[in-house]
């Protein structure tokens, strides 16, 4: 296993993780281009953009584009989120240079009007799609609630009405100012030639125009708070709330993934024991998830809809506890074999490492192999994690309830 | 590229299959036991699958909670899961706990407390889970239509009815578990980093004293009406087709799975294309060959806004109607190179393949290798797949909508 790394004149920096006997190369570029860079206006764009790219490039149509992914038996997809969208094909490694190509063509759409009409259809029906789905935009609406006027407030596949009044001159233009060589990262992990990818960069990618690139980054000031919905053909009754936690770059994020799994994990947590074994609840899961700037510790509940009252304030009390009698040496002792053997096994498969190297670099700037991701966290003491509780007390948070229930009692008291 | 596929039956009739893959870290395991949704009495239906999640509840001389974390302390990741013919348990590992691991689950499947005093709380999982179903539209439409396609008790619903499950005593989850749990037509896949003697050894040590039982045949009932719509004030309308096709085990299943491959394989299959690139009317759309042991069917879906319902429905049957006229070389190109590419992929996990070896085992009392299906998948011509379709022409359409309004639907195609 081989790290290399190198940065083009215009700025594109490639990140590779060679491993010389793996079976398969995945490839894909990561984009710092999300939800959070978007406007009002705009709120959606960075999404439907991505949709774009597979919609063909001045040198290929939207179906040569999906045809000769296919042809190389590539397997791939993209994705947004608030912080970034990312492309990404894995192949069999004789396809490395044909796969580069087309995903770097692609890093440049034509964005033709017929196309955009086309596909705004179906980004409308994706949206008609979560709306039919658990949690019923639950998630959406409550980092809305939690980042209020915070670019973290923002959907990622923004509303109907955004999308709606999108144009193609709206998507070329916002397109002109996140795509800078410079804020993009081409990673790749497996069996990979590195230096056949740095010259199929070069020459795809060598003449793409660099400019600055910005993106605000204002504190966020998260108000507690709570929101209810009523959705009346909802069977279950959903719960998401938000405390703050720490962001990308905090060094207590591995103790905070620990926290979260000794709290909340979906099998052996604190919360499985109490409630999901218990058969109270459907699913109660906690998380924590890291962005530029700041983070968030994420809670889920889904219950009938009778038994969401009784569940809140557990949850509640449970947390209290948390925060003030911290973990067990045990509990810290099982998270970590079970993160530790989960990073070890799924970086068996190179579609993993692609994802973790190039978020890892373009969120942070560095390369951490599996061993030292492992042992990041069994560094991490029971100190460490009550500093990250009383840093990030989780009793102070935003709620927000969807389901049939017309009135859930959501005081902050247990 | 491929590995020897090694088998043994122990005198009580417990198959034991493996796949050594010396170059992975890791080692998974998979387990068949013929206790499926199919084999539930008609008036406690649900019953594998209560019974499944009572299994789990402490075994040997571990509580569910020293289950949970010595299976945690070992990094095992666990899964279980009933199926219409199987109640399967699944876990990955580091492959030296495998011995460790296989020790803790012969202890799951030979010795579980099946405790009386859990038994309230196993019934609230699984009003869970039928509620949880309540919300998912999409899997809804899915299950209705493999209660028309395949006779009762082949299309069930794997979670039952709440009436049924009010019903289920210890009493009934103990005798299934007697009737059920046997080593007569159960089988155990092993694939990683294993070695086959050592395995051989210890699994016919754990399970030495295991009785054979005898297993009573299944009596045949009616399938549902050829069309149902399932009103609801949904956003989407989902669309579920379903048609009669070929199982898994016979000669010509690798020609409907190539059509289908045509259908619904990757980004410019005709599908994807005709309905959601060049029309936009949906964001998910798919089609796939379903299998049982003695019958097969092909099932699609699509989930679209209310005023594009019947276009997609009809776009789609035109589809299904111009496959039967035929597909085309490129088609079957792209096709072969994407099916190869997954199988090499295949060789980076070995969950995938201890799960896929036992499967197959339950089809064809054989295991087909890599290297078989790569040769049965290149033998394969647009001639050979052209005159399977010729011969199996779409036929006896199921059709389920579940959304505002019912839809014209074409039950007469081919």
């Amino acid at each position: 296993m081989q790290f290399r790394n190198h940065t083009l004149p215009n700025g594109l920096q490639i990140v590779a993780e060679c491993n010389e006997s793996a079976y398969s190369t995945a490839i894909g570029y990561f984009v710092r281009a999300g939800a959070r860079d978007e406007t009002d206006e705009l709120s959606g764009v960075s999404h439907f953009l991505e949709h774009m790219a597979f919609k063909g490039t001045s040198h290929r149509s939207a179906a040569e584009v999906n045809q000769q992914l296919d042809e190389i038996g590539s397997h791939s997809n993209a994705s947004t989120s608030e912080e970034q969208t990312i492309y990404y094909a894995a192949m069999l490694p004789e396809y490395q240079e044909t796969a580069v190509e087309i995903l770097s063509d692609m890093m440049r759409p034509a964005l033709r009007q017929e196309d955009f009409v086309t596909e705004k259809q179906v980004i409308l029906e994706e949206i008609a799609k979560y709306d039919d789905q658990p949690p019923f935009g639950a998630h959406d609406k409550a980092m809305a609630q939690h980042f209020g006027d915070h670019p973290l407030g923002r959907c990622v596949l923004g509303s109907v009405e955004s999308v709606s009044a999108l144009t193609a001159e709206q998507m070329g233009s916002y397109f002109q100012q996140r795509y800078s060589p410079g804020n993009m990262v081409l990673s790749a992990a497996g069996n990979v030639d590195f230096d056949a990818l740095v010259q199929t960069a070069e020459r795809m990618c060598g003449d793409w125009p660099s400019f600055e690139v910005t993106r605000e980054t204002p504190t966020a000031k998260p108000r507690a708070g709570s929101l209810q919905i009523c959705k009346e053909t909802a069977t279950q009754q959903y719960l998401v709330q938000i405390a703050n936690g720490p962001a990308a770059q905090d060094d207590d994020r591995y103790a905070a993934r620990l926290l979260a799994t000794i709290f909340g994990d979906d099998s052996g947590s604190r919360l499985y024991w109490e409630l999901i074994e218990t058969g109270i609840a459907e699913y109660a899961g906690f998380d924590c998830y890291e962005f530029l700037g700041t983070g968030i510790f994420m809670t889920y509940l889904c219950s009938a809809p009778q038994d969401a009252d009784q569940i809140l304030k557990t949850v509640r009390k449970m947390k209290q506890k948390l925060q003030e009698d911290g973990i067990s040496d045990e509990e810290l002792a099982l998270a970590k074999s079970k993160i530790c053997a989960h990073v070890v096994l799924s970086s068996e498969r190179p579609m993993r490492r692609f994802y973790a190297v190039g978020a890892n670099w373009l969120q942070r700037g560095e390369y951490r192999s599996v061993r030292e991701v492992v042992e990041a966290y069994q560094a991490v003491t029971s100190d460490e994690i009550c500093n990250v509780l009383k840093k990030y007390p989780l009793t102070q948070e935003t709620t927000v309830a969807i389901g049939p229930l017309k009135k859930l009692d959501m005081a902050d008291k247990p | 590229m491929s590995n020897p596929i090694l088998s043994h039956q122990f005198d009580s009739g417990l198959v034991l299959i493996a796949e050594p893959m010396q170059w992975l870290e890791s080692a998974a395991f998979t387990w068949l036991l013929p206790a499926g949704a199919m084999h539930d009495p008609t008036d406690l239906l649900g019953l594998s699958n209560f019974t499944c999640e009572m299994v789990q509840r402490g075994c040997g001389t571990r509580s569910s909670r020293q289950f949970v974390e010595d299976l945690e302390r070992l990094g095992v990741t666990k899964s279980a899961s009933v199926s219409i013919s199987h109640t399967s348990y699944a876990a990955a590992m580091p492959a030296k706990q495998l011995k460790a691991a296989l020790n803790i689950y012969a202890d799951l499947i030979r010795r579980p407390h099946l405790p009386v005093d859990q038994l309230e709380e196993g019934r609230l999982v699984c009003y869970q889970e039928l509620r949880a179903l309540e919300d998912d539209l999409a899997q809804k439409v899915m299950q209705t239509v493999r209660r028309q396609q395949y006779a009762a008790p082949f299309g069930r619903n794997i979670q039952g009815q709440k009436s049924s499950i009010d019903r289920i005593t210890s009493d009934d989850i103990q005798q299934h578990y007697q009737a059920r749990y046997c080593p007569n037509q159960t089988i155990l896949g092993v694939a990683g980093k294993i070695d086959w003697e050592s395995l051989k050894e210890e699994v016919g040590n754990l399970f030495a004293d295991w009785e054979p039982a005898e297993l009573p045949s299944i009596d045949e009932g009616d399938c549902d009406a050829s069309y149902v719509h399932l009103p609801e004030q949904s956003t989407q309308t989902h669309i579920g087709l379903s048609y009669p096709s070929v199982p898994y085990a016979d000669p010509d299943y690798f020609q409907a799975r190539g059509a289908v491959g045509v259908l619904s394989d990757g980004m410019s299959s005709r599908l994807f294309t005709e309905v959601r690139e060049k029309r936009g009317l949906c964001y998910t759309v798919y089609a796939s060959c379903h299998t049982l042991r003695d019958r097969g069917s092909i099932m699609a879906y699509a989930g679209t806004t209310t005023d594009r319902a019947q276009e997609t429905l009809d776009v789609m049957s035109a589809e299904l109607v111009r496959l039967s006229q035929g597909i085309f070389p490129q088609e079957l190109q792209r096709l072969k190179a994407r099916v190869k590419s997954a199988l090499i992929m295949h060789q980076e996990s070995s969950t995938a393949r201890s799960g896929a070896i036992a499967a197959d085992w339950y089809y064809l009392n054989h295991v087909r290798s890599i290297e078989e299906i790569s040769a049965i998948i290149d033998q394969l011509t647009c001639e050979s797949i052209n005159s399977y379709l010729e011969t199996h022409p779409p036929h006896d359409l199921k059709v389920t909508t579940l959304g505002e309004h019912a839809l014209e639907v074409p039950l007469a195609i081919s």
